[in-house]
């Protein structure tokens, strides 16, 4: 088996112990021979030292000595495994301590977002706060896998009835695709082979969905976004006169030739080639990292913006977003931070918060004018620089900003720009 | 397809593989931490990890040279042919690199030996030191994800406080592909690009960009003797013990360290494709193989990481 050619999918979990998520995400490693011997070996000792009479996959996903101690998950865990054609990035993310801040952490990243629940409880406020939260941070394919259907006896009606109540819910939701699969991740049914116990269900397996979810139309390839991350120029006798702008596309494609406009100057030029390494390449997509050259000799640095004469963001220093609160101090008005939005960094003043979102009820609150830790709200900001984006809901790249607090030099909140 | 030069063609379908995806990942890291540091360094090892880091960094300022300079530490006990190694990408690449040795800070007193201590973790200090010293604000780290449970939480951006300590439940929340490299005076950043990788795709990148790694990773002959079900090399500064007899097998590396705590599998992978072909049907991680130093406790890589290891 060789990776070369493999295909990504980056996907979120989310569910609490009690749903059985590392249960499942035992069970994805161990279908799909992604255990070694010795971490079984150790999980299967561990299990009869605890006095188990079953081994525990879960364990398998214990992370730190203080959550084993615990037996909690502090943090956002990644986790590695591969099918014939597909590789496969799972941000584990824990239910409880500091849900929201995590699950936005590892949804910013997920082409999926799967959210467990437990067949004997149905919906609880906690899927539909996950739900809600893979919403917001635009997560386009979500999974909700109903688990523990050996405990209920694999009851079609009580899988249908979860189905119709989520599917409800989810129509207010922005939840392009949406499936809903009934499993045991305890005994494999559904999860990479097809159950016996539940022919009533003619849908894929979770793993049969994952390898074949197609990704590759999520991203924007007609807004040609491209932030100018480094300029590179060696000055060495060789490469004398090479000055070219290094980055990652966040948009669109770029050719050779290309009429653009570098933001926020506003200057004109055009494309005159495109390296990728030594190759010179004759288009450039995301998420590509290459070394983009112009024409002529404009100003061009760190923070800039190329994008196409008639299709380019308007530079802009008043920002309506969507904010994450992350840090326990809460964010208030006339507060001042950093902010880091692609390659740009400024600072910001929060003008105003219009709302903190309810993410179990989907409730406006605009009572409070105040984030606290965890908490959703919709924010104003007044920017020292302007930002070059795109609505998130268009480009997760162009539309999603970081906010630092100067003194600490923390991460304290996470954006997702409106408009 | 995929192999170097296949980029140049028109992608239809706009596709990248799992392995393009690392790569650009990785890039867009080596060049955001360029912009946004003062004062760099790559942590080289002479492992196949750190050699895809040297590729990477390459490629991502090419065609000028890296801008940082490699820094080493040295063991005194490391494998010649790890350095010869060392010393072709550095010269090739044209970059400074800085020796900082374990022996020297044992002489120095920045380290106490014990004498029950093990070299894998003098360097601890040995390395605090020497980024100290040099005042480096930022050390790219070979590090990945899939290695070892506590790695499996760590940040690309890992901050470190003036005692060069991680502490796990204070890590800054990492969203997107926007990195925070906010530091304090004293403080450094350890970086590590290639977070995502798993021990496959490096040796797919090995064998697809065709770059030269030591030739202990491929099989050949060597004296070794059995210690704790791993293969050790008989050496000077690791002699057979009581019991313990060493004898000519067919033999190669998986992972590159210490010389006295890293063990060899019985292997006659003599190529990349070999070797790949080996470590797809592996049944042992790499650590848990041929890693003493992960063998001490259960939390042995978490405890080292908390004090500043790499």
């Amino acid at each position: 088996m060789s990776t070369t050619n493999m295909d990504l999918l980056r996907f979120a979990t989310a569910g609490s112990v009690d749903d059985g998520k590392s249960t499942l995400i035992g069970r994805l490693l161990l279908d799909s021979k992604s255990i070694f011997a010795d971490q079984l070996e150790a999980v299967e000792a561990t299990s009869v030292s605890k006095g188990y009479d079953y081994t525990d996959l879960a364990l398998l996903t214990d992370g730190l000595r203080s959550e084993r101690e615990q037996g909690i998950t502090i943090d956002v865990a990644y986790r590695y495994f591969a099918t014939p054609n597909r590789k496969f990035i799972i941000a584990d993310t824990p239910g409880h301590v500091q849900y929201t801040r995590n699950m936005v952490t590892g949804a910013s990243t997920a082409d999926l977002g799967l959210v467990l629940v437990d067949a004997r409880q149905g919906l609880t406020e906690q899927s539909r706060r996950h739900a809600v939260i893979l919403s917001l941070l635009r997560v386009p394919h979500l999974v909700l896998a109903v688990n523990k259907m050996d405990l209920v006896d694999y009851s079609q009606e009580i899988y249908e009835k979860i189905h119709a109540e989520f599917t409800t819910f989810a129509t207010k939701l922005n939840i392009p695709d949406l499936s809903v699969i009934p499993i045991s991740a305890l005994n494999g049914d559904n999860v990479v082979n097809r159950s016996e116990n539940m022919p009533w269900y003619s849908g894929p397996t979770l793993m049969h969905h994952l390898e074949h979810v197609h990704v590759a139309s999520d991203r924007d390839l007609i807004d040609a976004r491209f932030p100018v991350q480094y300029v590179v120029r060696p000055k060495s006798d060789e490469f004398h006169d090479y000055r070219g702008y290094a980055g990652q596309v966040a948009g669109g494609v770029l050719k050779p030739g290309d009429e653009v406009v570098v933001l926020p100057s506003g200057m004109t030029s055009r494309i005159s080639k495109i390296d990728l390494f030594d190759q010179e390449i004759t288009e450039a997509f995301p998420p590509m990292s290459v070394t983009v050259h112009l024409e002529d000799d404009v100003d061009v640095s760190r923070g800039d913006m190329i994008a196409r004469v008639k299709n380019a963001p308007e530079p802009r220093q008043d920002i309506d977003a969507m904010v994450c609160w992350m840090t326990t101090t809460p964010l208030k008005p006339r507060q001042k931070l950093a902010i880091k939005h692609t390659t740009r960094t400024g600072r910001a003043l929060v003008k105003d918060i219009q709302y903190r979102l309810d993410v179990n009820t989907l409730h406006r609150d605009q009572e409070t004018k105040e984030l606290g830790v965890n908490e959703i709200g919709r924010v104003q900001l007044r920017t020292t620089v302007p930002l070059l984006s795109d609505p998130y809901a268009k480009n997760r790249a162009t539309g999603s900003f970081i906010l630092i607090d100067e003194a600490t030099g923390v991460t304290v909140g996470a954006g997702m720009i409106n408009s | 397809m995929a192999r170097c030069g296949a980029m140049t063609q028109t992608h239809s379908d706009y596709r990248l593989s799992q392995l393009d995806q690392l790569e650009a990942e990785s890039i867009h890291i080596f060049r955001e931490v360029a912009a946004e540091f003062e004062k760099p360094v790559l942590m080289f090892s002479g492992g196949k990890d750190s050699i895809v880091m040297m590729r990477l960094a390459e490629k991502a300022f090419y065609p000028a040279k890296i801008p940082f300079p490699v820094l080493q530490v040295d063991t005194g006990f490391d494998f010649p042919e790890v350095l010869a190694t060392r010393d072709n990408w550095v010269n090739r690449l044209g970059v400074r690199l800085i020796v900082a040795s374990v022996e020297q800070a044992l002489a120095d007193g920045i380290v106490v030996d014990d004498g029950k201590t093990s070299r894998n973790r003098h360097q601890i200090g040995t390395l605090l030191n020497a980024i100290e010293e040099n005042g480096f604000t930022a050390a790219f780290g070979g590090g990945r994800r899939d290695e070892e449970k506590a790695r499996a939480k760590e940040r690309v951006y890992s901050h470190r406080d003036e005692f060069g300590q991680w502490d796990p439940k204070m890590q800054r929340p990492e969203l997107w592909n926007l990195y925070n490299g906010r530091i304090h005076e004293g403080e450094h950043m350890r970086i590590f690009p290639i977070s995502n990788w798993t021990e496959l795709d490096i040796w797919d990148y090995i064998g697809r960009e065709g770059i030269e790694i030591p030739s202990i990773y491929y099989s050949h002959q060597r004296s070794v003797f059995e210690r704790d079900g791993m293969l050790l090399t008989e050496s000077e500064h690791n002699p057979c013990r009581e019991g313990e007899v060493a004898e000519e097998r067919t033999v190669r590396f998986r992972t590159v360290g210490d010389l006295t705590l890293t063990g060899c599998v019985e292997s006659t992978a003599s190529t990349i494709d070999e070797i790949i072909a080996e470590v797809a049907v592996a049944t042992v991680t790499e650590r848990g193989a041929t890693r003493g130093d992960d063998r001490f406790s259960e939390a042995a890589m978490e405890d080292r990481k908390k004090e500043g290891y790499f």
